[in-house]
């Protein structure tokens, strides 16, 4: 089934917009944060308008309804990943917290000096940070799964490296430059065998393909609500229960407690141990109607019409002389190109699209370990969403023309 | 766009007169903008009377931060270093001939950046040199 793509723009208040006069907004940048569709926007303004109050402490009507609607976000949220169950979903801010919440609190209980942990070249910065500052603190090793000149991570490599017995393999489902779709369950399986837990970022994975999981293996899942239709401000770690249950607490405060004494403290269970102090209960509601959003419109349909447009994408961005795209071919690729054009900067490529209202993003996408590995300070990139069209990677192809005959 | 990329602009960052490395030089600096990895460094010579004798960039980036760095260079040289020492962003603006957004103007300025750390004799190059 392909999607009605006129129904879906209508769903987003913000392509009503025009960037300057008579110019409409092309939205190429959902790699970053994608748009939010009305549902999302309404479900957070009900809330402050009907049952804002503070959850979990109050008995009041206000209380018990953010309540429920709080807990039964993390219930969608927890079907839309198929967890096991929500007591494996907790909050956090975004993908960023989820992985520090892990490199704080299990690898810190789990990890000593000499200690590997896998990562792979294409890690966006928010998932090589956390472990440089565990291995300044405490000594562990870090090696990483080479990337291929194509784009691909190098399995044998990986092979090679998992005779070293890591205790983590910390690895990105799909790349926020490359696209790449990395073989996740393979990646997993592999790890296991090893005696390795697993966690995968899936920030740019979950709001693009549909995530089973329980059919990946995962032992640690990130994401954030903002890459997928829904507010800033959230995000979600899924964890294995025996994983979780025997973490220390991450943040210390209040409901992330049962009890408290002067001098000590137990922790609460799952999930609230992890969620210290009033949580963004609001986002938390636009985030469970992100999920119910994006699930209405089915995950496979998200895929299939990301691939169709990143194919089309791939082909047109490739006939422009000077244009290099690079990652993988579409068939490896979710909705990402990332490119230079020989001779301009991509700040100015960026720049200069903007006056025809053409949002792409220009720098090293948090990845500049992954820029180094091929020669470039900084790429443009465009990316594809839903609620994208060819007719807008035509306005695309067009622009970097303009961009050619500017700089000429 | 056309107010952005001015002929000016482009034709700096095309074809600058002032790249390269001076050697010998009295004053070496480089810096980068974090932000999307423009990279500028400069040499610069200086005559007795404390005035700049010769003045060179190089490194990479976009149109803005190459071309103004160029500008600069070609500006700079022949004044006094107490002079350099005083130029502001405003300096800047008129000699690109454009307005610029926050996030433009940091890589617009990051040649005065480095040039006035440079000038002043300084460890490291902050944002407060350029206000
Ligand atoms: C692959 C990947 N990992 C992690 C992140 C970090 O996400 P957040 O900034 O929401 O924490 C991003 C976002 O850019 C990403 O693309």
């Amino acid at each position: 089934m392909s999607l009605d793509i006129k129904a879906i723009r209508s769903h987003f208040p913000i392509f009503q917009r025009e960037t300057s006069d008579g110019v409409p907004l092309v939205y190429l940048d959902s790699t970053a944060t994608s748009q939010k569709p009305l549902a999302v926007i309404e479900a957070m303004n009900n809330y402050y308008r009907r049952s804002n109050a503070n959850i979990h402490r109050g008995v009041h009507t206000l209380a018990e309804e953010a309540t429920a609607l709080y807990e039964a976000a993390r219930e969608k949220i927890a079907r839309f990943i198929n967890a096991p169950s929500a007591r494996q979903v907790i909050y956090t801010r975004n993908t960023t917290e989820s992985i520090n919440l892990v490199a704080y609190t299990w690898a810190r209980a789990n990890l000593k000096a000499g200690d590997l942990v896998i990562l792979t070249e294409m890690e966006h910065h928010s998932n090589l940070v956390p472990w440089h500052m565990l291995q300044a603190e405490r000594g562990i090793e870090l090696d990483f799964i080479p990337v291929t000149e194509t784009g691909l991570l190098d399995l044998d490599a990986y092979q090679t490296l998992l005779a070293r017995s890591p205790k983590l393999v910390s690895f990105t489902h799909m790349s926020n430059v490359l696209g790449t779709i990395n073989p996740a369950a393979e990646i997993i399986r592999m790890a296991h065998e090893a005696g390795a837990v697993t966690l995968v970022d899936a920030a740019q994975s979950v709001p693009h393909l549909a995530v089973d999981v329980q059919a990946l293996d995962a032992d640690f899942l990130a994401f954030s609500a903002h890459k997928m239709c829904g507010p800033t401000g959230i995000g979600a770690l899924y964890g294995k229960a025996e994983l979780l249950e025997s973490m220390p607490p991450f943040l210390g405060g209040g409901d992330m407690i049962k009890e408290v004494k002067l001098r000590s403290f137990r922790a609460n269970s799952l999930p609230h141990k992890f969620e210290a102090g009033t949580p963004a209960i609001a986002e938390a509601v636009g985030f469970g109607a992100a999920v119910d959003y994006l699930a209405s419109v089915g995950m496979d349909n998200v895929t299939a019409h990301e691939q169709d447009i990143t194919e089309y994408a791939l082909e047109r961005l490739e006939e422009i002389p000077g244009v290099k795209v690079f990652g993988p071919s579409a068939q490896h690729k979710g909705g990402v190109a990332a490119f230079t054009l020989e001779g301009v900067h991509p700040h100015d490529v960026a720049q200069i699209l903007d006056k025809d209202g053409i949002a792409v993003r220009a720098g090293h996408h948090c990845a500049q370990p992954l820029h180094e590995k091929f020669g470039i300070p900084a790429t443009s990139r465009a990316s594809f969403y839903l609620y994208n069209t060819k007719e807008e990677v035509d306005l695309l192809v067009n622009g970097i023309y303009k961009v050619k005959e500017l700089f000429g | 766009m056309d107010d952005l990329y001015r002929e000016v602009i482009i034709e700096h960052y095309k074809n600058p007169g002032y790249r390269g490395h001076l050697d010998p030089h009295n004053i070496f600096f480089a810096d980068n903008n974090p932000l999307c990895g423009d990279h500028i460094e400069i040499t610069i010579q200086i005559n007795e009377d404390e005035t700049v004798k010769d003045a060179r960039f190089d490194g990479h980036g976009c149109a803005i931060s190459q071309a103004s760095a160029d500008l600069l260079m070609e500006f700079i040289i022949g004044k006094p270093i107490e002079e350099v020492k005083q130029l502001n962003k405003q300096d800047i603006l008129d000699m690109l001939g454009i307005d610029l957004g926050p996030v433009r103007l940091k890589c617009a300025l990051l040649s005065l950046k480095v040039l006035k750390a440079g000038v002043y004799g300084l460890g490291e190059a902050s944002d407060s040199l350029v206000e």
